[in-house]
Formats: C-alpha cells, structure tokens, sequence
C-alpha cells in the first residue's frame, strides 16, 4: 500500500499547475468567453503542447499511455483554473473509448490526431432521458444496404460544438435500456439530417443538443463490433468519472483558499470576520468536506479501472456521492460567507460554485449514484 | 499510489487473522459483536494474550516492548482484530501516559512503569477532566504543594474512565498557582490509586452504566520521583499525551464490524412486509454511512502514509476524530431504529451484565438503545468535536 505520487506525477501536476495560473488567469478566461465559441484553440494548442491532449492516448498510437492517476492530476489543476477548453470530453472519454472498443482501424485513423489536439473528437452518447443510466439508448441505427440510418436525440453533449467528428451510439438491436445492442457511429457534424444547437451551460462551459433525422452514413462508419459497444462506453465513462471527481476536488480546494482569503480580509464589527469562531468552524467542515472528496477521488482513480466491475462501481458510485455531496456543501458555504460579494459575477467564487453545482449534475447526480452503489453492494 | 497490500503485509494479515481465530476467546468476541459491553477481566485477559504473543504494545517501538509496526500494518491489525470482535486495547496506559513516558520520563521511570502497561499488569486511567476544566484543560484546579520530596494533592478529578479498576492514574496538577499564563503552573504526575486520600465515586450515565468516576484527591502523598519531566512544564507533556490520544480514534476497523450488525439486523427485520434492507429510504441511510466510512478509511490511509515519514500525529488527527464519531454515532442510531419499538424496552445493567435475554423482542434489540445512548459521548470526549474544530481552524487553516 502506498499513497505516494510517482516524481513524474508530481512534475506533471505542478507544470500544469504552473500552466493554469500563468496562463489561465480569471482575466483571460473572462476574455474567452466573449468569444463566440466560448473556449480558445490557442489555448488548447497550448494543453496539446504539454502532452496533455496525449495522455490518455496509447503509445502504439502517438499517446503517452498515462494512468486515471495523471489524469486526476490534471484535473486537479484544470479545475482549479475553470479551464473551458473540451479536455474532459475530448481527451479524457473520447480517447479511451477508442482504446477500448477494439477497432484498430478507427483507432488508428483518429488517435494520432486526437493526441496531437488537431482533430476533436466528441462522444454524443447521452439522451434526454439518460439521467446518468448509460444503457438507456433510444436512438437507433437502421441497416440499409451498405448505410446505417440514425434516428434520435442526444442531448447537454459537452463541447458538441467543438466537434470536428462525433462518435454518436445508436441502438442496433433490443430495446431502449438493453446493454447489448449499442453501437457506436463516426458522424460528421455537418452530415445531412443533423441538427446541432449550441448553448452556454450555467458554469459557462458549452454543450450542445443533437438531433438526428434520418442521418445517413456508411457502413464503414461503424466504430467496433455492432450491438457491443455498451462495455467501452462504461469503462470509458468510468475514467471521466474518476476524472471529474478530480476536477471538483481542484475547485473544492481554490474555492476553499479564496474563502479562507476573504475572511481574513474582509472586517466587520471591527475587525477580520476569519476571527468569529462560527465561520472558523464552518470553514473547518469545508476542509473536512475537501479532504473526505480527495481521498474518495483517489479512490475512483484507483478503482476505475479495475477488472472487478462490481467492485467498481461501488467504489466510482460512492465518490461520485462523497464529491457531489461535498462540491455541494463547500460551494453553498463559500458563497455565504463570502457574503454579497459572493453572489456577483465579479467574483470567481461564484464561478467556482456554478462549476461544482454542474459536475454534480454530470454523469448521474448524487441520488443516482447512491442507488448504483445501494445496487452494486452485495446483500451479504 | 496503489491500493494493494504488499507479498509482506498479505502475509502479515494472513498471520494477524490466523492468531485471532487461535487465541481470541470466543466468549469476549460473542460479546463485541453482539453490542454488549466488555468487563474489566476481559479486558486483562485479552491484554495479557496479546502480551504473550508480543503484540502488548502495538504501537509502540521495539525498544519499549512494542511491536514496532508500520502504519500499515497498525491498520491491518486495527481491521482484523476489530473484524474478528476483539475489544480495543484500555488506551490510558498505551495510548496515553505510555507515550509520555517513554518521550519525557527518565530511564529509571521507563523501567518501572513502561513494562507493566504492556504486560498489562497495570491499569491506567486518566486524571486530567475536572469538574471546572473540560475543554479548557488548563483552568484546572487540583492543587500539589512540595513537601520535601513529597507532593501533597487535593482536588477533584473526574469523567475519569474505568477507575474502579485501575491501579494508577496520571494527573494533570497545578505546582505554581501564580504562574502568569494558567498553562505554565501545571505538572504531570503518577500516582498510585492504592494511595490514601482517594476516593473513587460511580458517575452513573443515562444508560444505567458505571463507566465513568469522580476521583476525590485528599492529602494525597506523592513522592517527588513520580514527576514526569520538569515541574510546571506539565502542560508541554499533556498536549503530546492529547495528540497521541487521537492515533487511531477514528476507529474505522470496530465501525466496518458495527456496519455488518447494522446490515444482519436490517436483514432480518421487516418493513411493508418485506426486508428493512430493502427499504428505500432505509438502504439509502445505510449506504450512506457506509460510504461516509469508506472516505474516512481512505483518508485515516493518506494520513498514516504521511504519519509514516514522521512519526508523530498531527493535526489531521482531528479530521479523523470528527468524521470517525460521526460515522459511529450514526451507525448507533441506525441500529436503534432498525428495531423500532423494541429498541425500548430496557433493563439496567444488561449491557453491562451480558444477558442476551431480552425482556421483550429480539435479542439483538436489547443493548441497541443503551448504546445509542452511551454513543453520544464519541463527540464530546477526547476533545470534543467543536474543539478538534478549532484545532483545524488554528493549526491548518492558520486562523
């Protein structure tokens, strides 16, 4: 047993540490979301630059073949500066889906860019009535002659807008809420029949709403074996678990120093308010809540991967519930004792709280989650 | 960062599991995994088990009669023994006052005391709480006036735990009432309960149980060698005594076990006709302690890995002290209410006594109300929560 990070891992976590703060400033990140696209490429050239759009990526396939681990870290990092840039998506699902899947050549045709950051590739798998549920697929992929026809909604796609290429799963076969059946298609945004709206989330990331009428594409858009891409589309939600669990403790610990700031600073009655021992000791339950959601981050970076799905589960489930639940109390606490200020949009505080209040929202919500958990412990 | 034990420490669990299933007594084990409490026999008899197989002082260093364990392997054993329904170790003497001798006391101190408490031979209890001086320790009272080489002790102590029992009891006393800081004024002394001028009166708790004492201090004669380190530089050794108070108080081994209960019970009780387990709102107020202590085993495991390079508790102690009582409260409570009605019906002593008979309803109902009642007391003790809250806003918060 051993809760150390390796030298690399912690050379990685500082420089993009280092990375976030000289480049990714509140200021700057103001500046990006006057853009119409709400994120900067320079910006992610920059990320692609340090390798990081690589880390998730097989080496056979220009990757560095890093661990849930690393990926923590960067999140960590990533969080704590609010990046907007597609990295979750883009470089965390996306690729290990297609190190997954089993389709050499759809891998080799798309990783080498994905890893360079030259080519974003987006997973557009969740539906209206998902809610967390990954077999709950309702779109479906006709066979005509050498095409599949796609019919469905997908829906709150992070960073659809960003796409150059979705991979959207479509139902093969069975019904809505069967594992078996799923497959996975490449689809070009522009393909004829898809309608694509783009729009602002609360925490002013972007997401987009897919419609699929009748989209035609060939039969050599299939990604891996038909009807089996149900366990790749797991696993690779699995690591954007773990790895949003790593973003939210970023965020829990920045929000948690700003406070502790403010409070020093700001004075009422005359003096500091850190010094009225209600806020120290609700400032105390905020840390306790930081450390618990740390150590259950750890825990579904180590456990993401793990051969044991119930196992897993459990353990995924059980800190997305500890993350989601802490995210919630730390955000509500720096807002309030941040007091008026708290509410404005000057402040990043209230950036923070939105971004905590979204990733409990992301990949089933605190009540899914504990019920994934209630249903992966064994009754013994 | 891996999760996984070592070849070594596998073999070492394998090693801990195989003592515990050869020489824990069934007897006591029946007791702790039926919620009763453990009397003070069992208590030296598990002590003196443990101390013939060299485990008397788990964390302790080789060189004082410990077993000088990893971190890691503390946490396996704290697990397996818990698992198995072994009591924890009486922490006054191991835990407490052993530490501080063998950090502050002299050679001739070590060898008189150090062995007996691993031997189990005998029985400490703390002389700290006094009816004026709760979290504020320092306030204390109990007066010691030198008298050649003797220290004559008045005052009153109490909350003091198991001291119908013990054969000494460490005393926090006050040397210089003039000091110009209240902390400066104090010392650390021994003292053998045997002692004239010692009384020892029951405190008796809401549950109907003897646990804790008031100790009556009346001319009591102490010699002088019974002084730990310097006079009036007592509060030094009761502040390092408090840290290693909190090692190992989040107690995550005894709560997986109480978890179990928790669920056997659950199991077998209905609701709406079917298993309570199987209750939504209940299963979701199960699961949730459950995960709540799976985040405290992770952090009590990030904290003894840091613990590992330098040895000594810290204030991350008191992180683990907060969350481990809440955990164990809330499983108390689960478990009284998981019975419902026949959590009520009560009879004085039973916990105590062991009568798994139960006056009316399931045996496993009967000891679940008094222990829910005697719980409250994980959050006040040992610091109490709002104090090791402070200590978070003062020491890591730098506030």
């Amino acid at each position: 047993m051993d809760f150390n990070f390796t030298e690399e891992q912690q050379l990685l976590a500082d420089t993009v540490r280092r990375f976030v703060r000289e480049h990714y400033p509140f200021e700057a990140r103001r500046e990006i979301l006057k853009s119409k696209e709400g994120w900067s490429r320079d910006l992610w050239q920059q990320l692609a630059g340090l390798g990081l759009t690589a880390l998730n990526v097989p080496e056979e396939h220009g990757g560095l073949a890093a661990g849930p681990v690393d990926t923590m870290l960067v999140m960590n990092a990533l969080g704590e500066g609010l990046v907007l840039e597609p990295y979750l998506s883009a470089s965390v699902i996306t690729p290990a889906l297609l190190a997954r899947i089993g389709d050499e050549k759809a891998a080799a045709d798309l990783l080498p860019a994905v890893a360079a950051g030259e080519r974003i590739v987006i997973v557009a798998h969740q539906e209206p009535k998902t809610r967390g549920e990954l077999n709950h697929v309702a779109t479906r992929a006709e066979k005509s002659g050498d095409s599949f026809v796609l019919d469905g909604h997908k829906s709150v796609i992070m960073h659809g807008g960003a796409a150059d290429e979705f991979l959207v799963s479509a139902r093969t076969a069975g019904k809505t809420g069967d594992r078996d059946g799923i497959s996975l298609f490449r689809v070009a945004p522009g393909a004829s029949g898809l309608k694509m709206k783009v729009y602002r989330t609360i925490d002013e990331q972007q997401a987009a709403d897919v419609e699929l009428t009748k989209v035609k594409v060939p039969a050599t858009a299939l990604v891996g074996a038909e009807g089996r891409a149900f366990p790749a589309l797991e696993s690779a939600h699995d690591l954007g678990l773990s790895a949003i669990c790593g973003e939210a403790v970023g965020i829990m610990k920045a929000v948690n120093a700003a406070t502790l700031e403010y409070t020093k600073n700001r004075k009422q009655f005359g003096q500091p308010i850190a010094k009225f021992q209600v806020l120290q000791h609700r400032m105390a339950d905020m840390f306790l809540n930081a450390e618990q959601a740390t150590s259950m981050s750890y825990l579904a970076a180590l456990k993401c991967t793990d051969p044991d799905l119930g196992e897993r589960r459990r353990a995924l489930s059980a800190a997305k519930v500890a993350v989601g639940q802490a995210g919630r109390f730390v955000g509500q606490q720096a807002i309030q004792l941040h007091g008026g200020m708290g509410m404005t949009d000057e402040l990043i505080v209230s950036h923070y709280f939105k971004r905590l209040t979204a990733i409990d929202l992301t990949f089933g919500d605190t009540d899914f989650h504990l019920q994934q958990f209630i249903a992966a412990t064994p009754a013994a | 960062m891996d999760l996984n034990f070592t070849s070594e420490e596998l073999a070492f669990r394998d090693e801990v599991r195989a003592f515990m299933r050869e020489q824990l007594p069934a007897d006591i084990a029946q007791r702790i995994k039926s919620g009763l409490s453990i009397r003070a026999d069992d208590y030296r008899r598990w002590q003196t088990i443990l101390y013939r197989k060299g485990w008397g002082a788990p964390t302790w260093p080789k060189q004082s009669g410990g077993t000088g364990w990893t971190p890691v392997q503390l946490h396996i054993f704290d697990e397996e023994s818990a698992a198995a329904g072994a009591p924890r170790t009486i922490p006054f003497g191991l835990k407490m006052v052993g530490p501080v001798i063998m950090a502050f006391g002299n050679p001739t101190q070590q060898q008189r005391w150090l062995p007996r408490i691993v031997s189990g031979e005998d029985w400490w209890c703390q002389g700290y709480s006094e009816p004026g001086a709760g979290s504020d320790l320092a306030s204390l009272k109990t007066r010691a006036e030198r008298q050649g080489d003797h220290y004559i002790v008045n005052g009153q102590k109490t909350w003091n735990t198991l001291g119908q029992y013990a054969d000494w009891i460490f005393c926090l006393v006050r040397t210089d009432p003039h000091a110009p800081k209240q902390q400066q004024g104090i010392s650390f002394l021994l003292i053998d309960m045997k002692t004239p001028g010692i009384t020892v009166r029951p405190i008796i708790t809401m549950e109907g149980a003897h646990e804790v004492n008031e100790v009556w201090l009346e001319n009591v004669k102490v010699p002088v060698e019974n002084r730990i380190g310097e006079e009036n530089k007592g509060w030094t050794y009761a502040k390092f005594l408090l840290g290693h108070e909190r090692t190992n108080i989040a107690g995550v081994g005894a709560s997986k076990r109480e978890l179990q209960r928790l669920k056997d019970i659950a199991r077998q009780e209905t609701k709406n006709g079917r298993p309570l387990i199987e209750d939504p709102l209940f299963a979701a107020r199960v699961a949730q302690v459950e995960i709540d202590l799976m985040a405290l085993e992770m952090t009590q495991l990030r904290v003894l890995s840091a613990e590992a390079q330098k040895r000594a508790p810290g204030p991350e102690a008191s992180i683990l002290k907060i969350k481990g009582t809440e955990v164990q409260q809330a499983l108390s409570e689960l478990m009284m209410y998981a019975v419902g009605p026949y959590a009520l019906p009560f009879e004085r002593g039973s916990r105590e006594e062991g009568d798994l008979r139960s006056i009316a309803g399931p045996s496993y109902a009967a000891p679940l109300a008094a222990t829910y009642c005697n719980y409250r007391k994980v959050s006040i003790y040992g610091g109490s929560n709002e104090i090791q809250r402070n200590i978070i806003s003062q020491m890591i918060l730098g506030l």
